[in-house]
């Protein structure tokens, strides 16, 4: 942190397609200092919040996220995570979290067989987290998916452990809140759609925020996302 | 020198949307006799090893460490020698 300002770190792996957007909204929508970090780096450039932003990492060869885990710089981001760092996969970045151990679980092919680019509704389910203070429980939010493996999966006993944790922050739901199986867009269990680790320091989530903090893009539902990662900081440093 | 020849499928619990369309188009073809079709991948290694059992063995490591992840695949295996 320098100043007043956080420090986003956002890895570019060859593949990743919203760098720029995940960029863009830490450093001229939320007025944070941002960087990108090469997926070849062995630095994370002194980041405060390291972002693995959405895309097809090599290609998604094997499997979604499979081959980045391998990438230099994922030495860097899982000691990061084990020393209580904060980490955001989305979309693509949090496929690669899961495929890294660092998030439990996997994403498996939507149940539609075809890939979903559309806006959606989540609804946030706890508002304790330090990725989602700046939201209240019950939220509807308006936020795109635009994936083709998004279809979150872990064994019942996982599942149950992150219901009961309160680590399933973010849910599909229909506009009004109610979790149904129309809302579903993927077929993910319990119509999850963000988790975090039971630390509380690293989450990772289907749905892409930074596509949606400014009016011009729709919806301004992602904003608060942001803020409060940005929170979470002012506090910790009080 | 080894050859492997891996099979990767989705666990029996997990459903396979992807098998599910294909038994459909079998079905729809009229070969209503074809069922349960599951959808995997098959990849295949040269191993350098000295011996059968360390060419099983480091197949096994690539398998749990890369080729197959555990949450929801199964992967079966047969080594020869080349």
């Amino acid at each position: 942190m320098s100043g007043s300002k956080l420090k986003f770190g956002v890895v570019v792996f060859p593949g990743s397609n919203c760098d720029h957007d995940a960029y863009h909204v830490a450093k001229h929508v939320m007025r944070q200092d941002a960087e990108f970090l090469w997926h070849k780096n062995s630095s994370l450039m002194d980041c405060d919040v390291i972002i693995l932003p959405g895309g097809f990492s090599y290609g998604d060869y094997l499997r979604t996220g499979a081959i980045a885990r391998f990438s230099p710089i994922m030495k860097e981001v899982t000691a990061f995570a084990r020393n209580g760092g904060m980490v955001i996969g989305i979309c693509n970045g949090f496929q690669i979290l899961c495929e890294s151990g660092l998030l439990p679980g996997a994403l498996l092919r939507n149940r539609s067989l075809t890939f979903s680019c559309k806006h959606i509704h989540l609804r946030v389910e706890h508002a304790d987290s330090r990725f989602t203070n700046a939201f209240t429980a019950g939220d509807v939010l308006s936020i795109p998916i635009a994936h083709g493996e998004g279809n979150y999966f872990a064994d019942p006993a996982t599942v149950a452990a992150l219901e009961e944790n309160g680590q399933v922050l973010f849910r599909y739901s229909d506009v009004f809140g109610e979790v149904t199986d129309e809302s579903n867009p993927n077929g993910s269990i319990n119509n999850i759609a963000g988790i975090m680790n039971a630390g509380g320091n690293v989450m990772g989530m289907m749905p892409h925020p930074e596509r949606a903090c400014e009016s011009q893009l729709g919806s301004k539902d992602g904003k608060a996302f942001f803020e409060s990662v940005i929170n979470s900081f002012i506090e910790h440093n009080v | 020198m080894y050859q492997s020849i891996i099979t990767i499928t989705l666990r029996p619990s997990i459903l396979d949307v992807q098998g599910k369309a294909v038994e459909h188009g079998i079905h729809t073809l009229g070969m209503t006799a074809v069922n349960n079709v599951r959808i995997g991948k098959s990849v295949q290694i040269t191993v350098d090893a000295a011996t059968e059992e360390e060419a099983k063995r480091i197949t096994q490591e690539a398998c749990q460490k890369l080729l197959a992840n555990s949450v929801m695949e199964d992967f079966t295996y047969t080594v020869k020698k080349i």
